[in-house]
């Protein structure tokens, strides 16, 4: 059903590459939510079990989160140029 | 109660202005009916301190309510995210007011050309032979020249355009900063008053860095990457900050582009590798793996070689894209005010308000996001140069470590 209605869509010629491009822009906040959330989580459960090493934990977190929020942001700029070039 | 008088004052001169202002700058008497509702609504929201917005809300009120076209928000977008070959300040009524930078190229036909970007504008958008490409060719909205069979040349382009001036301006400005709060150390050598003020916030940001990140990071020999991690840092931490700051001389958008993020991505590569010691290039080459995953086909050492190239790739593009990201998701917000313009009073307001709020919290989020990614870049590439710079002898020692404490558990 979903797919006669991309084949309907893309027939029309309506820039299936816009729609492309922003189900992508979400599917990658799903992925970095996801990732950043976990972090997150398992820095609190970490902290409230030894809280003299919150400032190293922190610190760790912060790094393992830009990481993780460089590749979602990757995809952002994929998506970006999907857009933006046709 | 002082405090409370001083906050009516500002709220007053900021309510003030925001009305005044746009009622001045029009001349228009065909949008009366948008520009009678914008004032008071924005008026609501001027106490809650952004006179920044209100003076950008001035001069796009002026191309919408002269135009009666829909607000070209991708222009906006990419004109502020964007290089140009002057620095466009504001639109005053009907006057444009930019500041022009010098245009320096080199064409291989023509020989040299230097002139001040306002040439192009009086000359009707050409001037010795060069004008803007424009949109849809492949340099659009570079300088180019065409040759005789019309097609378009891109020449030798030096000029000093909008962000290679932000670049300019904001490394004097940091080498004035440096400067100072190193002069303060020679002042005060003895060390028995600490510094105080900006020289004693520049130092806890320095010793943070440098205590924190750099020796625990780079390993035994952190003096001679020291100075490189640490410029790097506050390079990309005052062209983060700079871009934030929207009225001129910030609000270029340094970091955002991809070639200077590139140069730094490159540094730390040539800081990494050129450096590398032997057991670096011994792991990458022969790695300490299984033998079937070296031997007929050496899979590992192709990744790791991938890998050199990868690391500062990412470095590039996280920095890049996090800046660009903020920059857009600002003007997005702003431009929706404008956007909802067409749409009626009721809209336009609940927008405007909603549009001021989200973009206090941009903002915010924006400054400490300038904040993490210049920390992020540096301590990746502390933790990238350390890696490079283990030797055999650590291995070895941390080889020893571990088998006593073995022995002391059995």
């Amino acid at each position: 059903m979903l797919l006669t209605v991309l084949l309907q869509a893309a027939a029309a010629a309506v820039g299936i590459s816009k729609l492309g491009a922003a189900v992508g822009a979400g599917l990658a906040v799903i992925g970095a939510g996801l990732g950043i959330g976990r972090i997150g989580g398992s820095a609190m459960e970490a902290i409230g079990r030894q809280p003299e090493a919150a400032g190293e934990i922190r610190t760790n977190m912060i790094l393992a989160a830009a990481l993780v929020e460089g590749v979602a942001l990757l995809a952002v700029i994929v998506c970006l140029l999907a857009f933006l070039l046709n | 109660m002082k405090q409370l008088r001083n906050l009516l004052i500002g709220g007053l001169w900021v309510l003030g202005l925001c009305v005044a202002l746009p009622l001045a700058a029009q001349s228009d008497s065909t949008s009366q009916v948008t520009s009678h509702s914008q004032p008071p609504i924005s008026a609501v929201k001027a106490t809650v301190v952004e006179g920044d917005t209100a003076s950008t809300q001035k001069d796009r009120e002026e191309s919408t309510s002269k135009a009666k076209n829909p607000v070209d928000v991708k222009g906006l977008i990419f004109g502020h995210i964007g290089d140009a070959y002057e620095w466009h300040i504001t639109t005053w009524g009907h006057t444009k007011i930019s500041i022009p930078l010098p245009v320096i190229i080199y064409s291989e036909r023509t020989g040299w050309h230097v002139f001040l970007a306002s040439r192009l504008e009086e000359n009707g958008g050409i001037y010795e032979g060069l004008s803007i490409a424009p949109e849809g060719s492949k340099y659009e909205g570079k300088l180019v020249e065409h040759d005789e069979a019309g097609s378009e040349i891109r020449p030798w382009d030096i000029s000093i355009t909008k962000v290679s001036f932000a670049l300019l301006f904001n490394s004097a400005l940091l080498i004035i900063i440096v400067l100072s709060v190193a002069g303060w150390y020679r002042r005060h050598p003895k060390g028995d008053t600490a510094p105080g003020g900006f020289v004693g916030m520049m130092e806890m940001f320095i010793m943070a860095i440098h205590d924190d990140v750099i020796k625990n990071c780079v390993g035994s020999n952190y003096h001679k990457y020291a100075p490189y991690l640490l410029t790097a840092f506050f390079f990309i931490l005052i062209n983060n900050l700079m871009g934030i700051v929207p009225f001129f001389p910030g609000g270029a958008n340094v970091t955002g582009n991809i070639a200077i993020t590139f140069v730094l991505a490159l540094c730390t590569f040539f800081a990494v590798n050129l450096f590398g010691t032997k057991t670096y290039w011994k792991d990458i080459f022969w790695p300490d793996v299984p033998w079937w995953l070296k031997v007929p086909i050496p899979m590992m050492p192709f990744i790791e070689l991938f890998g050199i190239f990868t690391k500062p790739f990412a470095l590039m593009i996280r920095l890049f894209a996090n800046m660009l990201a903020g920059h857009m998701a600002m003007l997005v917000l702003t431009s929706l005010v404008f956007i909802s313009v067409s749409m009626g009073p009721v809209v336009n307001g609940t927008l405007t308000i909603t549009s001021v709020a989200f973009n206090i919290f941009m903002n915010a989020l924006e400054v400490l996001v300038a904040f993490i990614q210049a920390y992020v870049f540096t301590l990746l590439s502390a933790i990238f140069i350390g890696l490079a710079q283990e030797n055999n002898s650590k291995k070895e020692s941390n080889l020893v470590v571990n088998e006593s404490r073995n022995e002391m558990n059995k």
